[in-house]
């Protein structure tokens, strides 16, 4: 019996089409601060912009951040996560009124936050620190598109309940299971920034409280904002541990770390966020040291994440004939678009990972906080590891949804490659920048009263490289398009490439429960945030109003 | 139990080993070396802070507590540091304390290793000593308007 899940790919569709009109105009916002950040009067283009309505590089900034940080991965992760998770259950979705009403919700908010953002009234950047005040559809928007993204969470889960009656004892395939953790993770750690929302930024934004506490405002928004780096990457993970190894023609090597992996994420990834407040004055320096060790310790299933996938790499290139020590990477398949561009990503994933410890690592922050380097860390996570992996997974999902073979795989291919090229290229200049020559990030760099000139070659490092990178997204779009509009059909159909286990056989019981985990991650939070969180809302003084007028 | 590989359990005890080994030295250079970040000093409120009388941020600037020992109280505004500009002889030790009445800022002065957000309601606190003459650039970067780039002060450290 094959099912249809023609809903859902429409559901999905939707999201998809959203998520990547939101990426091809913030990714258009990214060159032309790197080309203005060189200094080089010809090579700013800011001036030009007044004409379409874009004031000034930090509206241009924000919207590069809100689309492509915020609006791009989240529409893309729900439907992602949507698409996967009925495959992988072979369940249709059962109450899939609650999927429209939650891209509906999503779409409204969208829509709330991008007008203010367009006509200038929320220029706060994608972290909106308080008390810059944008305007509140800009907040009220934003909250909405979570909202949106809960109840899509929502939907998965009554899936998941509906297929664990029918299939009582059958463990949960590791796809759904990935999926359905990525949202409860979202689930848990979202509650930071809808506090931050409803109590604070929306009814001061409104004016029914005249002021509000800075401090207390970032410690909410970061309980979010680390573990949202896990929503973003917990999707990539999916599909390397999942999808990858099959099309590398191999198998999953340890099915039971993965599904270790993904727990740990959702126990550890909250609790952890004053590890981005290490420079905050009002926190003790014992709640940062304790968050240190809690960012460390989410390390750990990364690595292992690093070996399991690289493992079943080379079962792949070694039953393709690969032998030696390397050879088997020759072996592997370069010449699928997906497949390369996403073994691409994970190898600059793992030198983000590097510079992201680095971060963590507690007073080592004090060299790299607000610097360059931290773009430049962002960049090769988010943007590489992770947006360049969903970019990855079009070039099979879109054939999938349409029917339509993808036009110019050599094209596709081609952009995987630009995009390794040019993210290490601009990443680099970016992290030397921060650390030899501590250029602050978010700033109009070309226009910095303390300009250096001894920074002009990182800078145009930097230019280059974001220019390679600009090549490579019109080269997306073009894919896209092309297939999009082409008239051929695929012979036959495409199918979602499910990596098996290497060593068959159900996982243990504790890996499959989600009482234990679920007990902990909450657990962990508590004891985490809790005690500081009760100390900083007592302590907290209600009293800044923020600037008369707008700053911006 | 779950069976793992011989190879992947040298690997997990390898990362265990890895992350434990770092922690251990950002421990030793925090609380050995006392390498500090800023943390919880005290509030002020920002609609009187920069009134003269009302606390040192009245009038800020540099205050000898003795030879060669200072404290430096800055404000941030958007978008200026007053002072703008600090004088120091090398050997000067300076706990700088920084405050904002408007919005977010933040502070890192080149060449050293204070690094702080400056938010409205808090005073951040760190200290350094300047070893060696030259200039250092005390730059704001936390995103704080339209003239945020234009936000810096100078610190000059004389022989």
């Amino acid at each position: 019996m094959t099912l249809s899940f023609a809903r859902e790919n429409r559901i999905a569709s939707w999201h998809f089409i959203i998520a990547f009109v939101a990426l091809a105009i913030g990714l258009l916002f990214g060159p032309l601060q790197v080309w203005e950040h060189t200094g080089i009067k010809e090579l700013n283009f800011y001036p030009y912009l007044r004409a379409i309505g874009i004031q000034s590089y930090y509206q241009g900034l924000t919207l590069h951040g809100v689309l492509n940080a915020l609006v791009f991965t989240t529409f893309f992760i729900t439907g992602f996560l949507t698409f996967a998770t009925v495959r992988s259950l072979q369940k249709p979705l059962t109450i899939p009124a609650l999927s429209w009403a939650a891209l509906i919700i999503m779409v409204v908010g969208l829509l709330m936050a991008a007008v203010p953002i367009l006509l200038n009234q929320a220029t706060v950047l994608f972290t909106f620190y308080p008390p810059l005040k944008a305007n509140p559809f800009f907040y009220i928007g934003l909250t909405l598109v979570v909202v949106g993204s809960w109840v899509t969470g929502w939907s998965l889960f009554a899936t998941y309940l509906a297929w664990r009656k029918e299939n009582p004892g059958v463990q949960t395939p590791l796809i759904a299971l990935g999926s359905l953790i990525t949202m409860a993770l979202w689930q848990l750690c979202t509650l930071g920034v809808a506090v931050e929302m409803l109590t604070m930024l929306i009814p001061w934004s409104l004016g029914l409280i005249p002021g509000l506490d800075p401090l207390l405002a970032r410690t909410f928004f970061w309980f979010t904002g680390h573990p949202l780096v896990y929503f973003w990457l917990l999707p990539a993970y999916i599909s390397w541990y999942g999808m990858v190894p099959k099309m590398a023609g191999g198998k999953l090597f340890s099915e039971p770390l993965a599904r270790l992996a993904f727990w740990l994420f959702l126990l550890i990834s909250t609790p952890l966020g004053f590890h981005h407040q290490y420079v905050d004055p009002g926190i003790p320096a014992i709640w940062k040291y304790i968050h240190a060790g809690l960012t460390f310790a989410v390390f750990f299933p990364s690595m292992l994440t690093a070996f399991n996938v690289m493992a079943s790499l080379e079962i792949g290139g070694r039953a393709r004939g690969g032998t030696g020590l390397f050879g088997w990477i020759f072996r592997l398949p370069w010449n699928e678009p997906s497949f390369a561009a996403q073994t691409l990503a994970m190898i600059i994933f793992a030198f983000g990972g590097i510079s992201g410890l680095t971060n963590a690592s507690y007073n080592l922050n004090l060299v790299t906080h607000n610097t360059m380097w931290v773009p430049g860390h962002f960049h090769m996570t988010v943007g590489t590891a992770v947006a360049l992996t969903f970019m990855a997974l079009m070039y099979w999902m879109l054939p999938m949804l349409t029917g339509k073979p993808l036009r110019w795989p050599k094209l596709a291919l081609a952009q995987g490659w630009t995009w390794f090229i040019g993210m290490a290229l601009m990443a680099n200049g970016m992290h030397i920048l921060g650390l030899r020559y501590e250029l602050p990030r978010r700033s109009l760099i070309g226009a910095l009263p303390y300009f250096n000139p001894e920074w002009t070659p990182f800078l145009i490092e930097s230019a280059i490289g974001g220019t390679i990178l600009l090549i490579s997204s019109i080269l997306f779009f073009t894919v896209m398009i092309g297939t999009l509009v082409s008239k051929e059909r695929l012979a036959t159909a495409v199918e979602m490439p499910v990596a098996e286990a290497y060593e068959p056989g159900p996982a243990p019981k504790w890996l499959d429960s989600w009482r234990p985990w679920l007990a902990g991650a909450l657990a962990l939070v508590v004891v985490g945030y809790g005690p500081m969180m009760v100390q900083l809302i007592a302590q907290s003084q209600w009293n800044v109003p923020g600037p008369a007028g707008r700053l911006w | 139990m779950i069976h793992i590989d011989r190879y992947e359990k040298i690997w997990i005890g390898f990362s265990i080993a890895m992350l434990a080994g770092l922690l251990i030295a950002v421990t030793v250079m925090a609380f050995g070396y006392g390498i500090q970040l800023p943390v919880e000093f005290g509030r002020v409120d920002p609609k009187t802070v920069a009134t003269p009388g009302v606390s040192p941020f009245g009038e800020p600037g540099l205050r000898e507590l003795a030879p060669g020992k200072y404290d430096a109280y800055v404000l941030a505004q958007a978008w200026r540091f007053t002072p703008n500009e600090i004088r120091l002889k090398v050997g000067d030790t300076v706990t700088f304390y920084f405050t904002s009445t408007d919005v977010q800022h933040g502070v890192k002065i080149t060449g050293t290793n204070i690094n702080m957000m400056i938010l409205p309601g808090q005073v951040s606190r760190l200290t350094h000593k300047f070893e060696n003459a030259g200039e250092h650039v005390v730059i704001c970067h936390e995103y704080c308007g339209a003239g945020h780039h234009t936000m810096f002060a100078k610190i000059i450290v004389e022989p």
